[in-house]
């Protein structure tokens, strides 16, 4: 099992309560990933997402970065924002970092993005939101699956590519895209339909309800004539790790805090609720908060019902100090990812 | 299925669910699990929604919308952006449950909702025109759905509010949700639906029956 990470980008905040720079909060992802990769981690994840307190708007240029920076790491958007972005500048973004990380440790997620910004900050209408999805995860896989430099597509929402070259190549011919959801039975299916691996973003209830939607991506995948071993699930959910849950409840609260009244004031939520918190970061809630020992025995558990290769936690939420972030880093590398092992290896 | 799962069904009467989605899948699993005949339809034909259904929904019908729309009670749970695809002669003279929302911060803008201040179901009642629409589910959350139902008379039991025009709808809609494990709690006509909307307590809260009855009567009573 591999376990990762995933980051928005965090933006850090002054005693006031007020932001500080979106300059510093790349900078501490880039020294997140590199962290991540010495202790061992087996995959870093960059969403793309658009506001202040979470600026890591651009995977690409930040993957390519870390490319440059890290040696044994895998490291993938979570997500792109395909629909309204170009998947031939994705792909392109994408090979060139597989290039600069000396080929085969580079990965592309796409995803439809849970929230509308980027639909008027790229100039689309949300009206066209299924078809700019659907023709554009057609465009991007026909590029990764040309055995040429030179692709030829249409479709109804830009323009063709008449026999176009589209470069570099992945150094392994195909760069990994997983199909990002968030639970909906529609998008599993389609996932196994073109026999793409599966990543669940799982942000609230119970992980182990995923399991039906598993089973479904696995057999639609088996009915559309795709080799199991390419029918690959990972799981991508809010986590925290410290030397013991006490500690981990209270490092990560504050951010999550932060977070809900800023999500609050945006969707006209009332104020979160510590409950609401507690509820989730005990089992069978979504967030994976807690000691080495207690996440560690989550994930297995979760293992034995969705039969996941990936699990990989988000953080660094709503202002987290850096430091805190970087050691719950270490001991997911050190401390839950060798537990993990051994209790799948039990079983 | 056995013989008494049949006579079971049978008195419960029939379900068409139009949409497959997270809501849609959650309200067909509680309808199932009530001894309610589910079938459930999406824009596409009934075989490529059938391995769907037979995994995410065991024991409701993957049909065609149209067949989905000739049950005892429809519920529509599609992406609000498409209700005008929504067939509204299929559902005439129908008991139509609205459990959609418009919510412009997660959802963007949709320009019939936006220039309207009626509440939602209005909106979608004027597609509907010919249907007995009443709007309900709409401020539960599909990942509430299962966890939070309960038996009738349990402690503390979540309800649900309903608003429709109709009162013979809003009484057959009570019942089934009721049925599903939730008590009802009639906000009065569909233009009271506003008060169970994105952004409201109701929304955003988790209520039983008394709490739920303050809740709607002092934001009725305010607007």
């Amino acid at each position: 099992m591999e376990i990762g990470a995933y980051s928005f980008g965090d933006t850090q905040r002054n005693p006031d309560g007020s932001l500080r720079s979106t300059t510093e909060a790349i900078a501490n992802l880039f020294e997140a990933i590199k962290h991540a990769d010495a202790q061992g981690l087996d995959y870093f994840g960059v969403g793309e997402y658009h506001t202040a307190t979470m600026p890591a708007s651009s995977p690409g240029a930040m993957i390519a970065a870390a490319a440059a920076a890290t040696g044994q790491i895998t490291l993938g958007s979570a997500a792109s924002i395909i629909g309204t972005d170009d998947p031939v500048r994705i792909f392109q973004q994408f090979s060139i970092a597989d290039a600069i990380s000396g080929g085969g440790r580079v990965e592309i997620t796409a995803g439809r993005g849970s929230s509308v910004e980027t639909f008027p900050l790229f100039g689309h209408s949300l009206e066209e939101y299924d078809e700019l999805y659907a023709e554009k995860l057609d465009l991007l896989m026909t590029i990764n699956n040309a055995t040429s430099e030179n692709v030829t597509w249409s479709g109804t929402v830009r323009s063709a590519l008449d026999n176009l070259a589209v470069v570099p190549r992945p150094a392994s011919g195909k760069l990994p895209i997983w199909l990002a959801t968030g639970g909906n039975a529609s998008s599993s299916a389609r996932a196994g339909q073109l026999g793409l691996p599966v990543s669940y973003g799982i942000i609230g209830g119970a992980p182990h309800r995923f399991a039906p939607l598993t089973e479904l991506y696995r057999r639609s995948g088996a009915a559309a004539g795709h080799a199991p071993e390419s029918l690959k699930v990972s799981v991508g959910a809010l986590g925290f790790v410290a030397p013991t849950k006490k500690e981990a409840l209270e490092r990560f609260y504050p951010g999550w805090h932060n977070l809900n009244v800023e999500m609050g004031q945006l969707r006209g939520w009332p104020a979160p609720d510590k409950r609401a918190y507690l509820a989730q970061a005990d089992a069978p809630g979504a967030y994976y908060v807690g000691s080495p020992d207690e996440v560690a025995e989550r994930i297995a558990h979760l293992h034995g019902h969705l039969g996941h290769m990936r699990h990989f936690l988000q953080m660094d939420l709503g202002g987290i100090p850096q430091e805190l972030l970087l050691e719950s880093i270490t001991l997911l590398a050190t401390e839950v990812k060798p537990r993990v092992a051994r209790l799948l290896a039990q079983k | 299925m056995d013989i008494g799962a049949q006579a079971h069904t049978a008195s419960r009467g029939t379900i068409g669910i139009l949409g497959a989605g997270r809501v849609g899948t959650a309200i067909a699993r509680l309808a199932v699990a009530a001894g309610y005949r589910v079938k459930i339809a999406t824009s596409k034909p009934a075989a490529e929604n059938a391995l769907i259904i037979e995994i995410v929904t065991p024991g409701a019908e993957a049909v065609d919308a149209a067949e989905a729309s000739g049950s005892d009670l429809v519920v529509v749970a599609v992406p609000l952006h498409k209700y005008k695809s929504v067939n509204a002669d299929a559902l005439a003279g129908r008991v139509v449950v609205d459990a959609m929302n418009y919510w412009s911060v997660t959802d963007g803008d949709i320009a019939d909702f936006e220039a309207d201040d009626r509440s939602s179901s209005e909106v979608v009642a004027a597609h509907l025109s010919a249907s007995r629409v009443v709007k309900s589910f709409n401020h539960i959350g599909y990942h509430e759905m299962e966890p939070d139902s309960a038996a009738p008379g349990a402690a503390d039991r979540r309800a649900l509010a309903i608003a429709s025009n109709d009162a013979a709808a809003t009484e057959q809609v009570a019942a089934f949700i009721d049925a599903l494990g939730f008590d009802a709690v009639d906000a009065g006509n569909l233009a009271s639906g506003r008060a169970f909307e994105p952004g409201t307590d109701v929304f955003n809260g988790r209520f039983n029956a008394d709490e739920l009855s303050v809740k709607l009567h002092t934001s009725l009573v305010a607007a």
